[in-house]
């Protein structure tokens, strides 16, 4: 099936016809669909580096595919599935399961991450190279949820990894700095009687973590940086020339621990919710490179799971039907800089060559998103494609609509409805 | 029930001397009717009620030389339509002391108008213990009873309409004496 | 008249003073033979408590039952609670029983605004994980009152494990709103962090036990649980008590007229010398008594009208 998408402006540029053949932008062809894309804006495919889909296990509160139909939905044409699901993916089976699932949903791909340990307990690494060399070609590895707090351990993963190209994912949080810990340590869990997730906790793992990788040389990525402090610290290493890459959620791009005050779990996120301050740190790192991508950290779950006690309630937000509006809302229409910290950068960290392509260039594989910006929307959780309904920005308004979304040629979303 | 709107038009019905005069007859009616106000205790139902209570018994003292027990007996917790209005405040309770078993309490308000406030007044007095006999005083009956409930003394009967209400100040509590009649036709 | 008692933060200085007021009202009726009073006729209490507390339930119970509310008590042991309901399903029963008002306990903080959202009546927080527990508050204060004549100006240290305590969290919001001067003494383990933000902007914050108390007009100790210094809270309860513990000679400190109050249960040789505990000074026994007219006064402002 061959697309001209008509006037679309590519990365915000002057209006251009693009087409699509056989998996590629191409030169033009006769015969192919049009599709109106005045006024839209074309983007590489979004790539996730950290998604939850909760199969297998949690298909209650999601599947690969309910995951990847609110993935397209979103602008993305690939995510990476973190690895604490039940059974664990930390055996090559596992992992394989889980790509074959995102093949057969066929709405973007579905790129496993394998656990660093064994059960995600932190004890005994897992047989990370099977998992690398499984029809799954697993390169992000992360025990995310729990976080590799034995230094010794985290070494070694660090440096086993090299031999075939691999990345630690760290989810950074010192447990023991974290015991019972439900929101962020300040003033308004001083307020709510709530126990305090200090950001130190945070910040002294990604010290020693980036300088652990400099020590051994190899290669670290952070998961969902939440505080200016660490912001700094990445800022150090990267100066340094510590190959380390980070990456910022779109919620603690937003919100902040105030919406704690209702005690509605649905702002109950690990790591936790921070400061203004923290807000505005981050957002700077993401501008000046320092944090190199967006991921959604979307973690569905069901909803007695979040309709109790805010203690009791699973710590998550939905992610990956929000997360360009939100970046649309804080950042405004930076074109460039959206495409390279949702998409180009992460297909790169995930070594997902297809990926975050030049949309320019004939010959690249047509994985992209289209963007109404002028367009604003909101937030109705029955509208979701997840399962799970727990979004925080329920009743936000938010600016741009992703209206179709093509992997490989093959639309995905069309008219803002996935095609399947 | 309906109260008539603050600009409503009012007519003073008894002002400074005239009220007092009323109380002094009122104090002279509870000595007649008591063979002098012996064995009795006076029990204003606040707000309005209790220094009603505190002057009948001065003007007894200063006729007859007698000393009659003054108190206060909030009904609030009584009332039959505390549902119907935003929560009330309490007002004080305060029996004096020599209690009220074996004696004739006169039960002092300001207004009788449908008698639900006295049947709360007789609820709360019930639980307080066991008076001889129970009798009321009020300022101004100004009709419209929806139960078998009448005065022993009456200052002054006001026939009314419902549209009307009755508003009494006393220096105590208001600033100054008066009774005024509002809302209605003039 | 506010809706729900959640947090000590919901009631504003008018609202305190006249749940105060009422409660001396109830509390001089509560002299009297007959102690039943008929305002709550008709109205439905429930007691539902997910942790143990008797003398905070009992307390509850003694003050919906002499308004003439009919109460249920719905404790954890021996309902579907302990086998694992929802709070939310729990509300929806509670909801459909037709509770005018759900006095809960629990051991998560911000259960009882959970629990606001699920059912119509009004929720009293009976204390709620280590965030508040604003009847506590409510009946130190009035001890306070009646002890000391006023709230205004009044100095008061909090002494103990201020992080972890419910009882502390409500009496700075409540004391501070009606203009007591709140102090709150402990090892620094044991202050939360940015404290006088997070509750009022004039709590002080000392480490130095004797330098507060010659200036205090009451002392509130805290209960101290001797787990904490598992947690390296402190080091041991020798030097918890001997640092911060109440005993005579401290006592002797604080000026003629000054209080010395405790929440209850105590821990007597830890935070508060048994002489201290069982002192002329000491407003411990008379709290409890309190507690059921202060919460006759919540119970009745919250479900006595419209
Ligand atoms: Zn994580």
């Amino acid at each position: 099936m061959a697309y001209l998408l008509k006037g679309v402006s590519i990365l915000g540029a002057a209006p251009t016809d693009l087409y699509i053949n056989d998996g590629v932008i191409s030169a033009p062809v006769p015969d192919a669909e049009v599709i109106d894309a005045a006024g839209l804006v074309a983007l590489p495919g979004l790539v996730d580096v950290h998604t939850h889909l909760r199969e297998p296990g949690r298909e209650d509160a999601e599947t690969v595919e309910t995951g990847s139909r609110a993935a397209a939905l979103g602008g993305y044409t690939a995510v990476c599935a973190m690895a604490n699901t039940s059974p664990v993916a930390d055996t090559a089976g596992v992992v394989e399961q889980v790509w074959r699932l995102g093949r057969e949903a066929g709405l973007v791909d579905v790129q496993p991450i394998g656990a660093v340990t064994v059960g995600l307990a932190g004890k005994q690494m897992a047989e990370l190279g099977a998992m690398a060399s499984s029809a799954a070609d697993v390169r992000i590895f992360s025990d995310d949820g729990f976080c590799v707090a034995d230094p010794k351990l985290m070494r070694r993963a660090l440096e086993y990894v090299k031999a075939f190209d691999g990345v630690i994912a760290q989810h950074a949080e010192e447990p023991r700095l974290t015991e019972g810990a439900q929101m962020h340590e300040g003033e308004v869990s001083t307020r709510l009687g709530l126990t305090g997730w200090p950001a130190v906790a945070e910040e002294a793992i990604i010290a020693r973590d980036v300088l652990l990788a400099e020590h051994v040389g190899s290669r670290l990525h952070v998961c969902h940086v939440s505080t200016a402090g660490s912001v700094e610290v990445l800022r150090q290493a990267k100066a340094r020339g510590v190959r380390v890459t980070a990456e910022v959620t779109p919620h603690h791009l937003l919100l902040t621990d105030e919406r704690a005050e209702g005690y509605d779990p649905v702002f109950k996120v690990n790591p936790p919710l921070r400061t203004r301050s923290d807000v505005e740190a981050l957002r700077q790192a993401l501008l000046d490179g320092v944090i190199d991508v967006v991921a959604t950290d979307h973690a569905p779950h069901a909803v007695q799971d979040k309709e109790c006690e805010w203690s009791y309630a699973r710590p998550g937000m939905l992610g990956l039907e929000t997360a360009l509006p939100i970046v649309l809302s804080v950042f405004g229409p930076k074109w460039d800089l959206i495409a390279d910290r949702m998409s180009i950068a992460p297909a790169r960290i995930a070594g997902l060559d297809g990926h975050g392509g030049d949309l320019t260039k004939a010959g690249t594989p047509a994985n992209l998103t289209l963007v109404d910006p002028s367009v604003q929307r909101v937030v109705d959780p029955a509208e979701l494609a997840s399962i799970s309904r727990n979004t925080p920005y329920a009743g936000m308004t938010l600016p741009g609509r992703i209206v179709a979304t093509f992997l490989r040629g093959e639309a995905t979303v069309l008219d803002g409805k996935a095609v399947k | 029930m309906a109260q008539p709107r603050a600009d409503a038009p009012s007519k003073i019905i008894l002002a400074g001397s005239d009220l007092h005069r009323v109380v002094d007859r009122i104090a002279h009616q509870i000595l007649e009717k008591t063979s002098g106000a012996t064995g009795t205790v006076l029990l204003g139902i606040p707000t309005r009620g209790v220094p009603l209570a505190h002057r009948l018994a001065a003007r007894i003292h200063a006729f007859e030389g007698v000393d009659v027990p003054v108190g206060s007996l909030d009904i609030t917790l009584y009332r039959d339509d505390l549902r119907l209005q935003a929560t009330r405040a309490l007002g004080r309770t305060e029996l004096p002391a020599g209690g009220i078993d074996g004696l004739r309490v006169i039960l002092v308000d300001d207004v009788l108008f449908s008698g639900r406030s006295v049947r709360a007044a007789l609820d709360a007095l019930k639980d307080l213990g066991r008076p001889s006999s129970v009798q009321l005083a009020v300022l101004v009956d100004r009709g419209h009873r929806q139960l078998p409930i009448r005065a022993d003394y009456v200052g002054k009967n006001i026939p009314t309409a419902l549209s009307e209400s009755v508003k009494v100040a006393l220096t105590e509590i208001d600033g100054a004496d008066e009774v005024k009649l509002i809302g209605g036709l003039t | 008249m506010i809706k729900h008692l959640r947090s000590a933060a919901d009631l504003d200085a008018a609202t305190a003073t006249l749940i105060l007021d009422t409660a001396a009202e109830m509390a001089a009726l509560s002299g009297r033979e007959v102690k039943k009073l008929p305002a709550l006729r008709g109205r439905t209490v429930v007691n539902l408590f997910y942790e143990d507390s008797t003398r905070t339930r009992i307390s509850f119970e003694a003050a919906a039952k002499r308004l003439s509310a009919d109460v249920i008590n719905f404790s954890a042991k021996g309902s579907s609670v302990s086998k694992g309901e929802s709070l939310k399903d729990t509300a929806l029963t509670l909801q459909a029983m037709g509770a005018d008002a759900v006095v809960i306990r629990h051991s998560a903080s911000g259960a009882p605004h959970r629990l606001a959202n699920w059912v119509d009546g009004s929720v009293v927080n009976a204390g709620d994980g280590t965030h508040e527990h604003p009847t506590q508050a409510l009946l130190d204060a009035y001890t306070m009152r009646s002890r000391l004549g006023r709230l205004d100006g009044l100095k008061v240290a909090i002494v103990g494990d201020v992080l972890h305590s419910r009882v502390a969290r409500s009496n700075v919001l409540l004391l501070t709103t009606l203009g007591a001067d709140v102090t709150l003494v402990g090892p620094p383990t044991l202050i939360p962090l940015d404290v006088a933000a997070a509750l009022s902007k004039s709590t002080k914050v000392s480490y130095d036990l004797d330098s507060v108390l010659p200036d205090s007009d009451v002392v509130m100790m805290l209960r101290v649980q001797t787990e904490r210094m598992q947690d390296s809270y402190f080091p041991s309860a020798r030097e918890y008590s001997r640092r911060y513990g109440l005993d005579m000679p401290r006592m002797r400190k604080l000026p003629e007229h000054a209080v010395v109050m405790h929440p209850g249960p105590m821990n007597r040789g830890m935070e508060i010398a048994p002489e201290v505990a069982d002192s002329p000074r000491s407003t411990i026994v008379e709290q409890v008594a309190n507690g059921v007219s202060v919460r006759m006064a919540v119970l009745y402002l919250l479900l006595g009208g419209k």
